[in-house]
């Protein structure tokens, strides 16, 4: 083993890697040292505050964390680490907002069952796929008699939702519910109707033109204007609406990029063959442009989880809120980079992975040739 | 008529358009009568007053950041624009902070060295995979951290550093300051017509003038010896501790440092992603072909390479523009004095009347929205390739 790891070949391939990489001149060189010095630097540090010399449910004497002044950190500035007690202690609430511990259960159902239900959109060669788009498709009202309640379930007033919860709830309802709508904005602006096409234009263009907190604010305080009386919209369906809109609209142009990749011939050949325009549409035009377009659909899916966290200033309580909400308990107060650190690698690791995703879907489509 | 007529004139396709297209106006309109029907009432039951009426009265709050004299006598107009014009400052120097931050990561990215190059990777990713808002009231934390007004760190001298901001001394101008601008003005025209002459005549000759020498030699030499000659008519105002708080001098919020700071580290590596595609996106036998003609490579990247990465460039990057813009109405969440914090928020409080301050609100930006990509339009065209398309 050993005499394989000092094979000269090797050693000759990792000098010249180094070579090339890292020491091709005397600037680059310089910057080498001066990354390795930073690298050296900050990493442990890094760890070090995450990880080692951080409290989790016990402080360094021992004792259990109950409030702030438990924490190593407040007793002794600078000489420890994160005081992960914070999110421990009020886990639930960053999970599930105020919902019942006793029905947080339910809600645990639903966190399981979400990626089953997500798994055949995902990905093209899963085991029994055809039977899980079954599942698919009737999963929402699941999740929906799950966290809402019904028959047999206590009610669960939305009011009481929060956390990460809502934040996948806005982020994935928002975008299930808008693909559709998207597709007919994008087949709408490129109607040859005039109406319609000007339509669609106006409602992609006035979304994408604002800021998405005017968006919300619209929904909050004038969704309740519009409506007649007896119709109350709770708050959570207000900012679900709002975020519908917006996903839509960007969505929209998502696709739209796809439709203009496909070749005018192919609807023409559709329509010659007899097909009307929405088979021709449905069968021909849009699978091609979907499959296209879906890489651009997933970074603005990326965009909409990222923009959940806006709702906070409308009042609802996502991962960022309840995050707040908890910096502003007194037992807990100035603990904000453990808080904020926890909400950035929560948002990190669920937007990572999509963009991974996406890249991974680009590389097939590319080496894909069956389109 | 008979039946198989009726079928026919259906499946008519322009009739059937004609028949879409006004059935889909007649819901639409239907629709919009409805609104208008409940939302009056409503709003005569709420008792709230309709009309902008409003704009003339008085705002009745203060704005802790106003480029515009502005007191809280003043209309909820003017609360408007001033609100208006902090929108704008921040887009712009957000922009400005996030196209610099960009263009260097952005080429660090393509770095020879494989470990600078992973740092910029790194960096991109951890800092576009976390929501914007996250970004700024971490910022704004961080900030709020800093030492009270009291105990303000003193740095550079002159420059105090609190958790209310950053102090530094203000200039007054003095008699003669004047002629000082007017001259950077005419120096600047006179560098505008150089470089048009210069063009011209390299087009015609082939010489070159050392055009980029000469002008800012002329930007820097005119204005100082004005500056001097004027007997250096400024005056410091130095910011100085007085009670609980600095008298004097020029103060940047906390809130503003914590937006720049955060629109410009999120935006930016959105546009050095930007930036190197558009630069991969060159082929390399433009730069081989520049190259082996025996040119210098700083000339093969100016003439060769930015010029057609740029083409790709641009119209994203419009989009990061509009983006940051758009994302500048976050500073409601750490109490930054824009649009929809002050009129859109505070105004709207007040008055109860969110149907006009909303309008107002999303056509305002609609209207920066707009323009933004009416000028970048106009710049995209210019960078484009001429004749053949």
């Amino acid at each position: 083993m050993l005499i394989r790891l000092l094979n000269t070949s090797n050693l000759i391939v990792t000098k010249n890697w180094l070579h090339k990489n890292l020491f091709s001149s005397w600037g680059s060189a310089l910057i080498t040292i001066f990354c390795l010095y930073i690298v050296l630097k900050i990493i442990p540090a890094g760890l070090d505050w995450l990880f080692f010399s951080a409290d989790f449910a016990y402080n360094f004497q021992g004792d259990k964390i109950i409030d702030r002044t438990f924490c190593s950190r407040v007793m002794f500035p600078g000489e420890y680490g994160a005081c992960w007690a914070i999110v421990i202690v009020r886990w639930n609430q960053f999970m599930y907002g105020f919902y019942p511990v006793a029905e947080v259960w339910r809600v645990n159902i639903v966190f399981a069952l979400t990626p089953l239900a997500l798994l055949p959109l995902f990905f093209d060669k899963v085991l029994f796929r055809k039977q899980l788009i079954y599942f698919t498709f009737i999963f929402p009202f699941i999740a929906y008699y799950l966290l809402y309640g019904g028959p047999g379930l206590t009610e669960i007033s939305t009011s009481k939702w929060g956390g990460l919860l809502v934040t996948l709830f806005l982020g994935l309802t928002g975008i299930i519910v808008a693909f559709p709508f998207s597709i007919l904005l994008a087949l709408g602006r490129r109607s040859k109707m005039p109406v319609i096409k000007s339509i669609s234009v106006i409602f992609i263009e006035c979304i994408r033109g604002v800021p998405l907190i005017t968006i919300l604010f619209f929904g909050n305080i004038m969704l309740p204007l519009f409506l007649p009386d007896g119709f109350n919209v709770d708050n959570l369906l207000r900012g679900l609406v709002a975020m519908t809109f917006f996903a839509a609209a960007y969505m929209a142009e998502a696709i739209r990029g796809g439709l203009q990749a496909i070749p005018n011939g192919q609807l023409e050949a559709a329509r010659a063959l007899g097909l009307s325009y929405w088979q021709s549409t449905i069968q021909i035009v849009l699978p091609q442009a979907l499959r296209i377009s879906i890489p651009a659909i997933v970074n603005s899916a990326i965009g909409v989880i990222k923009d959940t966290s806006l709702v906070l200033i409308v009042g609802l309580f996502d991962l960022l809120g309840i995050g707040r909400a908890a910096l502003a308990d007194m037992n807990w107060m100035k603990l904000s980079h453990e808080v904020y650190a926890f909400v950035a690698i929560i948002f990190f690791i669920l937007c990572f992975s999509m963009s991974r995703y996406s890249l991974y879907l680009e590389k097939k489509l590319k080496t894909d040739n069956s389109i | 008529m008979t039946f198989q007529a009726l079928r026919i004139i259906f499946f008519d396709e322009k009739v059937r358009s004609i028949v879409i297209q006004t059935l889909v106006l007649g819901v639409i309109a239907l629709g919009i009568y409805f609104l208008i029907q409940t939302t009056t009432y409503n709003l005569d039951k709420r008792g709230i007053d309709t009309g902008f009426e409003f704009l003339k009265n008085p705002a009745g709050y203060d704005i802790s950041l106003s480029l515009i004299p502005y007191t809280a006598e003043d209309t909820h107009l003017k609360a408007y624009f001033v609100g208006l014009i902090n929108t704008l400052t921040i887009a712009v120097a957000g922009c400005f902070v996030a196209t610099i931050i960009g263009f260097t990561i952005g080429i660090i990215r393509l770095s020879t060295n494989w470990l600078f190059r992973n740092f910029a990777y790194a960096y991109v990713e951890a800092t576009r995979n976390v929501p914007i808002l996250l970004h700024i009231i971490f910022w704004y934390t961080v900030l709020l951290g800093l030492p009270k007004i009291k105990e303000a760190a003193m740095f550079l001298k002159y420059f105090f550093l609190s958790n209310r901001g950053i102090y530094s001394p203000a200039p007054i101008f003095q008699e003669g300051m004047g002629l000082v601008f007017a001259s950077v003005i005419t120096s600047i025209i006179f560098a505008i017509f150089l470089n048009t002459y210069a063009k011209r005549k390299q087009e015609i000759s082939g010489i070159q003038l050392p055009v980029f020498l000469i002008n800012s030699g002329v930007i820097i030499f005119l204005p100082t010896m004005v500056f001097i000659f004027q007997g250096m008519p400024i005056l410091w105002d130095h910011p100085t501790l007085k009670g609980f708080n600095f008298k004097g001098g020029m103060v940047i919020r906390p809130e503003f440092i914590a937006m720049l700071i955060g629109l410009g580290v999120y935006t930016g590596s959105y546009i050095a992603e930007i930036v190197r595609s558009g630069i991969v996106s060159v082929s390399k036998g433009q730069r081989e072909a520049a190259l082996a003609l025996g040119l210098k490579k700083n000339i093969v990247m100016k003439l060769v390479v930015i010029p057609q990465a740029l083409r790709v460039i641009i119209p994203p990057l419009t989009n990061q523009y509009l983006n940051l813009t758009k994302n500048s109405s976050l500073g409601i969440a750490i109490g930054y004095a824009d649009l929809v914090h002050g009129f859109g928020g505070i105004s709207l409080n007040q008055t109860g009347q969110a149907i006009e301050i909303m309008a107002m609100v999303m056509a305002t930006y609609l209207t920066i929205s707009l323009t933004i990509s009416f000028f970048m339009n106009l710049y995209n065209k210019s960078v484009q390739f001429k004749g053949n398309t």
